[in-house]
């Protein structure tokens, strides 16, 4: 099955059955990858560009060992962030790069809705790594792969996502998707860190944390960036630590097999603590590893001969 | 000499909704009236036409000196004849700044040797527009500046302001204010609200705006000054200008195409062409500001028709330049939207197109009576055309409205006794 959008800019680009059969494909390419040889060259002879202008160390190495792994030649474009006065503009990035004839693009940005530049301007598919606060669409599928191989489904499931979520993209997407699949959200942050609007996601939203994680079937917890206290959004660290962090105590409030996820990298002792991550609810190594299948699966679907688009 | 048949005359100024004939010789309205007969002068034939004073558009960006590559005084100008207006209040913020006598000559002086719009300069409140000391307005305003305004640069400190207010009075000058609190404003960059939570743009709430325009209506009452506020965009906005204008306050107010026409759905997409500031608002908001301009509360339409090149749209939305261009789609926008849906009525469309506008510049302009200067606009209330942004005149074609279906163009427009626009194209 191929996947009818030609790109993937948000996660609602995704019909719910597109989304489980991305699921489907990403079971099979979890035992290539736990195989001896872990070539599956389905892209053989395609090639897939990575655009990142934001660092990134595990969602750009994710998906060029997937590429990899699925045969394609994979080229890593590292660009500094972009800005109007100086460099080249995206939308010249995007003609140059295109006339090397990639069949996906794969872009994240620091400004939100920049994938649409990217887009206008290609003749390839975009995959969206993450643009500002608004989309990261492949962290959604992998978190919701990873709830549905540990829970079965997230039908009916209570989710908490934790930490900044004003300026997350992952909370964006992964709301679309929780609530897509069945399952109730909770939003949780210090009010300066939620968007203004949040209820009207569809989800619910408090600032207890104790509130959030009561009776949660899975937490997300979201990266603190440290320089959003040095911005004035919160007092201190330690008073963040001190309302939002992830503590045993707060677990237990938790139902007893609740899944602690994390897209990473995680601050320990900030938004979760050490033991938490390292222990046996935590699947935040799991979530690598289903990102990486993920990410195949999808690639497959949307870069191989036989799924072309127009 | 020209002699304009059977139009149907539209000039609240004097109270004339009836089809007449008007003879205009010197470049000046002679007479109106029925079945005029006039020797020798050229007829130009207005049936089924409405027949207007030339729209006033008290809000533009001409970006000359300085910001050629978007826009100059000339392609300004034929932008602006080409929608139909003959006289425009052009923002200070170019470079060098409008803030000195030598700028705004310079602005006059180009606009005068082209014949198209007039062109009446707005001037700085502050010197650079930097907010901090007051410019020469005495000076200034003697030499043809018609209002003060530090546009998008907003006064931000109360004290300044304060002492522009005082100041003006002694030029009775107009001071425009586009009102908005920097530092409530941040990195915002769209309307905060559902669509900017989902699209992950920073958020301006209507506080921004809110905030500043009590302040400056505060500041009025004070000082006892005339004020204007630019572009309305807020229910909250319009409340407080209309308390103002109950209290006794001096002011007048405005708004534009865009916020009467859209609202914050339109930012879905990422089209940097709505991208404006003050931003696009809620439904409610642009219900309440439409709402206020019937009343008349606000006052006038204006475009701020904002050129920009290309490159500086065709960006990631954060980066994108505000603004849109205006003078080419306003009268059919607001004809097509208003007038044709019988929202208003043609009095109640000339008065803000055109008679208001002139009246708060306190210029001559906004009428047909005998006696004054012949800029008129014959309007065609029942051709479509479609808005193609490359037809446009101005070097700017950042507008949210291309592809759209309008009536209500511009059939000819007169300027000073003059065809200046006939069959499409500028003579």
């Amino acid at each position: 099955m191929a996947i009818a959008k030609k790109d993937l800019l948000s996660l609602s680009d995704l019909s719910v059955d597109e989304i489980q059969e991305i699921f489907a494909v990403a079971r099979e390419m979890k035992t290539v990858i736990a195989g001896e040889d872990k070539k599956h060259p389905v892209l053989r002879g395609r090639s897939v560009i990575n655009l990142f202008y934001e660092n990134s160390t595990r969602t750009r190495s994710s998906f060029e060992i997937a590429g990899k792994y699925l045969g394609a030649d994979v080229v890593n474009i590292s660009a500094s962030s972009s800005s109007v006065t100086k460099g080249e503009s995206l939308k010249d990035t995007a003609k140059t790069i295109d006339r090397l004839a990639p069949d996906v693009i794969i872009m994240r940005h620091g400004a939100s809705g920049a994938h649409e530049v990217l887009a206008q301007n290609v003749k390839a598919r975009v995959i969206n790594a993450g643009d500002g606060a608004h989309q990261h669409p492949t962290q959604a599928l992998l978190d919701m792969f990873t709830i549905t191989e540990k829970k079965g489904s997230l039908e009916g499931l209570k989710i908490a996502i934790v930490g900044d979520i004003l300026h997350s993209r992952v909370a964006r997407s992964d709301v679309w998707g929780f609530r897509a699949l069945g399952a109730d959200v909770t939003l949780c942050a210090p009010p300066t860190l939620m968007p203004s609007h949040a209820a009207d996601l569809g989800v619910t939203v408090t600032y207890d944390m104790n509130e959030a994680v009561k009776d949660a079937d899975v937490i997300v917890m979201l990266r603190i960036q440290l320089e959003r206290q040095k911005a004035g959004m919160f007092p201190s660290v330690r008073e963040y630590a001190a309302f939002y962090c992830l503590t045993e105590e707060r677990l237990a409030l938790a139902k007893p097999d609740c899944l602690v996820m994390h897209p990473g990298p995680i601050n320990r002792g900030i938004e979760i603590s050490g033991e938490i991550a390292d222990g046996v609810q935590s699947v935040i190594d799991e979530q690598v590893e289903n990102g990486l299948a993920v990410r195949m699966a999808l690639l497959s679907m949307m870069g191989g001969y036989q799924n072309d688009v127009n | 000499m020209m002699l304009i048949k059977n139009g149907l005359i539209v000039d609240p100024s004097q109270g004339l909704h009836e089809v007449q004939d008007i003879f205009v010789a010197d470049g000046m309205i002679q007479k109106i009236g029925k079945d005029l007969v006039v020797e020798g002068a050229e007829i130009v034939d207005a049936s089924g036409m409405i027949v207007m004073p030339g729209a006033v558009d008290m809000h533009v960006h001409l970006r000359e000196p300085g910001d050629e590559h978007k826009e100059t005084i000339l392609t300004g100008v034929q932008a602006a004849i080409h929608g139909g207006f003959t006289s425009v209040a052009c923002m200070p913020n170019t470079n060098p700044v409008a803030d000195h006598e030598a700028v705004i000559e310079s602005i006059m002086f180009k606009a005068s040797k082209y014949g198209l719009a007039d062109v009446y300069p707005i001037a700085a409140i502050t010197k650079n527009l930097a907010g901090e000391e007051i410019t020469e307005m005495g000076l200034l305003k003697r030499t043809g500046a018609v209002a003060f305004s530090d546009d998008g640069k907003t006064v931000q400190h109360t004290g300044v302001l304060r002492r522009a207010m005082d100041y003006s009075k002694m030029a009775n000058a107009l001071l425009i204010s586009h009102c908005e609190d920097k530092e409530l404003l941040g990195s915002g960059v769209m309307n905060e609200g559902i669509v900017s939570t989902e699209l992950g743009l920073a958020g301006i709430p209507n506080e921004v705006e809110d905030l500043i325009i009590a302040r400056d209506l505060a500041m009025a009452k004070l000082t006892g000054c005339r004020v204007h506020i630019a572009h309305v965009s807020t229910a909250g906005g319009v409340e407080l200008v209309a308390k103002a204008k109950a209290d006794g306050v001096k002011v007048t107010a405005e708004t534009t195409p865009h916020h009467l026409l859209l609202t914050d759905e339109a930012v879905r997409g990422y089209d940097t062409n709505t991208k404006v500031n003050p931003p696009l608002r809620k439904e409610e908001d642009r219900l309440a500001v439409f709402e206020g301009l019937k009343k008349g509360i606000i006052d006038c339409v204006a475009t701020d028709h904002a050129p920009h090149a290309q490159q500086e749209k065709e960006v990631e939305y954060a980066y994108a330049a505000n603004g849109v261009v205006g003078l080419e789609t306003a009268v059919p926008l607001i004809w097509t939207n208003f007038v044709k849906k019988g929202l208003l009525n043609e009095e109640e469309f000339v008065t803000i197109m055109s008679r208001r506008p002139a009246e708060i510049l306190q210029i001559d302009k906004g009428t047909l009576q005998a006696g004054k200067m012949a800029d008129i606009l014959i309007l065609n209330p029942d051709q479509e055309k479609t808005v193609e942004p490359q037809k446009f005149y101005s070097k700017g074609k950042n507008t949210p409205f291309g592809g759209m279906k309008l009536t209500g163009w511009p059939e000819m427009v007169i300027k000073a006794g003059k065809m200046v626009y006939r069959d499409e194209k500028l003579v």
